[in-house]
């Protein structure tokens, strides 16, 4: 059975850009643990030769004809936004400063 | 109760009717759910946002049009009866949240292609419903902005994660509301709430617009509180939609005309050996015997059909969901729209330091466990292990329904293991509250439709749930039984189940 440890955990957070507290890393290390010892049983059932199934529906892409129409406005678009300069996006530094 | 119970407590078929022949007008029918919202919603918190304005001036679209006579003919049943719709159902204008902190005060620029197709039925809407953070939960505890109260006993859970319109539906503060159902949120609370739930086949009605949980998963459907007024709704929100890749292009098999048939005679129903007893409450089984028992006097003959891979559908559905959730959440990372939360005592943060202080600071506990799972569950070297073997579970539970499907033409188990428990009761414990969706998952691991109608009370005096799954495309047939044995079950308890919730009025003096 998989043992998680807090720093596997404070590595898998890291990993979803989720910044956690020590507390929460405690908590979550030990459930997680029984989850993964209880979803683990799935590996007893399947043999090699079941084929997996991603989705209940046979998917296909699906196209459109290359035609221009209507879509969000740039004022509806930014409408949600956290913060708006010069009709755009304002995100935090994505590039290091050095 | 009240005196808007003449109007609340009836039907959506029955208030269509009435609103058709002009013996009540939208607006009447509109004012009265608001009005019970306003009496008893500080008790049962079905509710997140009530948009009593809108609501009303689209109910006096429908009266005027009707006045006007300049509809076209092609009106709704449902035209002009009022709607609650889960929170996590885009509505222009309106605050979208899908119960969490990250999308506080989120007004969408668009409507989901289901909400698009009420308003143009003429649909009122009340509301926007309560439910766990994103979908995740069986409770509704998990709610961001506190828990909602099941209206049979305010200090137990309505079930979840859509508790918020089962509860609704339960006290009467909508003739009808929209969930959405991943593992069976909307057939569980249903069953908690003594209220009608249907998860149509996947693909049967448009995710356009529904903020996404596990996407192969996903299905909206109806809440209501018979059979006929789930058929109704379903009529209106089913059907192909070019916006949606995985919408069915083919049309909604005829569910209204099933449900007003309401036969089983001839008809092969399966139990299903391996989800119906074993665990389960002792009342929640009496009365699933006693389901079949009318079943069979009403002329349909009772199969026992043995699923042998639902039972590892619980642990396939906890590693397949939190895997697809990881990759659906990923969007929630502060910079387009929603939270966004400065990590303290850094002077110019990066993005990336601004994107785990948002997700910490935005998503509950239950949220943080299963995204973490689900990036374990992909992981390099932990991948064919979990989700590449889940996924494989996913083809045996598919299997199953084939092979039962070729000896019977729908299925039944209890819809959860027991009635509804108290709130807390398995907060601390999440694989406790997983265990409650075993019946309902295998569902939708495989695609097919499932209903839970109320069956009676069990020996807590609580509502069990009975439910049925029928062949994907076959929504059909769960009407034509669920019709057949709520008619039976009036029979047999002389009114509807829900008439025998404790005095719903009283909910404010209890709280």
């Amino acid at each position: 059975m998989p043992q998680l440890s807090t720093a596997e955990v404070a590595h898998l957070a890291s990993l979803a850009r989720i910044q956690l507290s020590d507390a929460e890393l405690e908590s979550l290390a030990g459930q997680l643990d029984d989850i993964i010892g209880f979803v683990a049983t799935v590996g007893e059932i399947a043999s090699d030769d079941v084929p997996p199934m991603s989705h209940p529906l046979p998917l296909v892409n699906v196209t459109r004809e290359d035609v221009v129409r209507p879509s969000l406005s740039r004022v509806d678009a930014l409408s949600g936004a956290p913060d708006v300069q010069a009709d755009r996006f304002a995100v935090p530094r994505i590039l290091d400063q050095e | 109760m009240s005196s808007t119970s003449d109007i609340t407590t009836r039907s959506a078929a029955d208030l269509g009717a009435a609103i058709a022949d002009g013996s009540l007008s939208s607006v009447e029918v509109t004012q009265a759910h608001l009005d019970r919202i306003a009496e008893v919603d500080g008790a049962v918190h079905a509710y997140l946002h009530v948009d009593a304005d809108g609501a009303l001036a689209a109910a006096r679209a429908v009266d005027e049009s009707r006045a006007d006579r300049r509809s076209d003919g092609r009106i709704s049943p449902l035209a002009g009866v009022p709607i609650a719709v889960k929170d996590v159902v885009a509505t222009r204008g309106l605050p979208t949240t899908a119960g969490s902190r990250m999308l506080e005060g989120w007004i969408p620029p668009y409507d989901a292609t289901l909400v698009t197709r009420l308003r143009a039925a003429g649909m009122p809407i009340l509301g926007k419903t309560n439910m766990d953070e994103f979908a995740m939960g069986s409770s509704t505890e998990h709610s961001a902005y506190g828990p909602s109260f099941n209206p049979w006993d305010l200090e137990r859970a309505p079930g979840g994660s859509g508790g918020g319109s089962a509860a609704a539906i339960a006290a009467f503060e909508a003739p009808l509301a929209i969930g959405t159902d991943t593992g069976g949120s909307i057939r569980q609370p249903a069953a908690f709430t003594g209220t009608v739930g249907v998860k149509p086949t996947y693909g049967g009605v448009s995710r356009y617009g529904l903020i996404a949980l596990a996407s192969s998963l996903d299905q909206a459907g109806p809440c209501t509180r018979t059979v006929l007024d789930s058929a109704l709704l379903h009529e209106v929100i089913g059907g192909h939609d070019p916006m949606d890749s995985t919408s069915i292009d083919a049309p909604i098999p005829g569910v209204v005309a099933a449900a007003r048939r309401g036969d089983v005679a001839g008809l092969k129903v399966g139990v299903v050996h391996e989800i119906s007893g074993d665990g389960f409450q002792s009342g929640v089984k009496d009365r699933f015997e006693e389901s079949l028992k009318l079943l069979e006097a009403r002329g349909a003959e009772i199969v026992q059909v043995g699923c042998p891979s639902f039972v590892k559908g619980l642990a396939a559905y906890y590693l397949i969901l939190p895997s697809e959730a990881s990759s659906n959440l990923a969007k929630f990372d502060a910079m387009r729209y929603g939270l966004r939360v400065r990590p303290q005592g850094v002077d110019s943060p990066s993005a990336e330091q601004v994107m785990a202080a948002t997700r910490d600071a935005g998503f509950g506990d239950e949220v943080k466990r299963r995204i973490i799972l689900g990036t374990y569950a992909l992981s390099a070297g932990y991948y064919d292990a979990y989700y590449g073997q889940a996924q494989k579970v996913r083809t045996l539970i598919a299997r199953d329904f084939a092979a039962a499907f070729e000896q019977v033409d729908v299925l039944v188990t209890p819809t959860a293991p027991t009635t509804a428990f108290k709130l807390g009761e398995k907060l601390a414990d999440p694989m406790a509250m997983y265990l409650n969706d075993v019946a309902t998952i295998p569902a939708n691991l495989a695609g097919v439709p499932g209903m839970s109608l109320p069956n009676g009370l069990a020996e807590d005096g609580l509502p069990s749930g009975l439910q049925i799954l029928a062949p994907a495309m076959r929504d059909d047939r769960l009407y034509e039984v669920g019709a057949a044995l709520e008619s039976a079950l009036l029979e047999q308890w002389g009114a509807p189940i829900l008439t025998r919730a404790p005095h719903l009025a009283t909910m404010e003096a209890t709280r």
